[in-house]
């Protein structure tokens, strides 16, 4: 970056072995412990010490615990809601879904540039979301076809279709069945790379203007940084809300294989 | 972009250590502390509506408590009344019984003097006649010289009497 006053905003996804792990493999293939590592064992051990907070198990709850049963309130209404009492048993697997991307998505979001580190967002790269997003699918596919057996394909036909438009439909629903685990995992990915490149953009417009100009400083350097600010807060939504749309999914999901239609 | 870049190096790190984050996630926190936490926050719901129940319940119990207290309260009360009504009509009747017979025997004591008084009256006017036809014979014999009969002055006493 101090070449020239370039600045990549494509430059903090990059991925760089730490540690001097670069060769660490694991039947052939590369396992470096890389920053996204780091950024994923961060995310577990943030949700490992929330949850331990929670369990004190009192009767009349202090504010950890209540902020810990809050959230598995949160996602077992979430559930409950979208499958019914059947949903409780997936409370375990889209607490522990929507928390780590949660705070994956924060964690990336703290501003310990000023501290000289480079914080990561492993949500960002489609090798994690994608990851989750086919354990989610799967899921789906398991508990589907585990059931319903081949019943199970009775969920690409809709209640009510002529039987001319059966053979049609079924592929149209068995396409837009297929698409759900990169949809799931796209957006994701999306959401979090755009938000993070849009306010490295708008940073390079206030450190670049600065360096340009006094004048070009105050103008549209200001005006950036203050629109930095703005951005900021969404994408602190963004984060939370990405990580609502990934667990309310994936129960959408599991609806579907619970209970087809 | 580095996600596309670097993939073919970064994949298996990636989808490696992303499975062992979150498989800890998942077992350690997700199967073994989630559902403990869980159970505490049902644990909470259940005891917060059994009480509200058992509240419910007592409270009913007292409604309760209350209609039978109002039954029986009704019923000492008209129990009450009955002996009230009964002590009044049975002193009544007594008191009348009593006074009948202190009437009876004011009666009879009013009677008793009145036939005392009658005798005593006969008495005197049978002296009043006596008196009167010694003075009428002694008033003929000394203006007639007649010596008249007792009978005739005892008459001459009685038709005038009877005359007043």
């Amino acid at each position: 970056m101090a070449e020239s006053g370039k600045i990549d905003p494509m430059h903090q996804f990059a991925i760089e072995p730490l540690f001097g792990t670069d060769h660490l493999s694991l039947g052939g293939f590369n396992i470096a412990f890389t920053n996204s590592a780091l950024y994923m064992v961060l995310a577990a051990l943030v949700l490992w010490i929330f949850v331990i907070g929670g369990m004190k198990r009192e009767l009349v709850p202090g504010r950890w615990q209540m902020a810990v049963e809050y959230m598995t309130g949160f996602i077992k209404n979430l559930l409950i809601a979208n499958i019914g009492d059947k949903g409780r048993k997936y409370i375990p697997y889209v607490f522990s879904l929507f928390m780590f991307i949660l705070l994956a998505n924060l964690l990336g979001l703290l501003p310990l540039g000023l501290f000289g580190l480079h914080p990561f967002t492993f949500t960002s790269h489609f090798t994690a979301t994608g990851v989750l997003a086919i354990m989610s699918f799967s899921i789906v596919l398991i508990v589907g076809f585990a059931k319903h057996g081949l019943h199970f394909f009775s969920l690409f036909v809709p209640h009510g279709t002529p039987a001319l438009m059966v053979v049609p439909l079924f592929f149209i629903e068995l396409v837009s069945f297929m698409v759900r685990p990169f949809s799931l995992g796209l957006r994701l990915f999306v959401a979090m790379t755009a938000g993070h490149v849009l306010l490295k953009v708008l940073a390079g417009f206030v450190i670049n203007s600065a360096n340009a100009s006094p004048l070009l400083g105050f103008t549209v350097g200001s005006a950036s940084f203050i629109l930095m600010i703005g951005i900021s807060a969404l994408e602190v939504l963004v984060a939370v809300i990405q990580a609502y749309v990934f667990a309310l999914l994936t129960s959408v999901y599991l609806n579907d294989a619970e209970n087809l239609h | 972009m580095p996600q596309i870049a670097q993939i073919a190096e970064t994949y298996s790190s990636q989808i490696f250590w992303l499975l062992l984050t979150f498989g800890f996630v998942f077992f350690v926190i997700g199967l073994g502390m989630v559902p403990k936490v869980q159970g505490t926050a049902d644990a909470r719901d259940a005891k917060i509506s059994g009480d509200l129940d058992a509240a419910k319940a007592a409270f009913a119990r007292a409604d309760e408590a209350e209609a039978d207290y109002k039954v029986r309260d009704a019923q000492s009360r008209t129990a009450a009344q009955a002996l009230l009504a009964k002590a009044k009509s049975d002193a009544a009747k007594a008191s009348e019984a009593r006074i009948a017979v202190a009437d009876a025997d004011v009666a009879a004591m009013i009677a008793a003097a009145e036939a005392r008084i009658q005798a005593a009256s006969n008495a005197a006017m049978a002296e009043i006649e006596t008196v009167a036809a010694d003075a009428a014979r002694d008033m003929v014999a000394r203006i007639s010289g007649v010596n008249a009969s007792d009978e005739a002055a005892r008459n001459a006493v009685k038709a005038a009497l009877a005359h007043g």
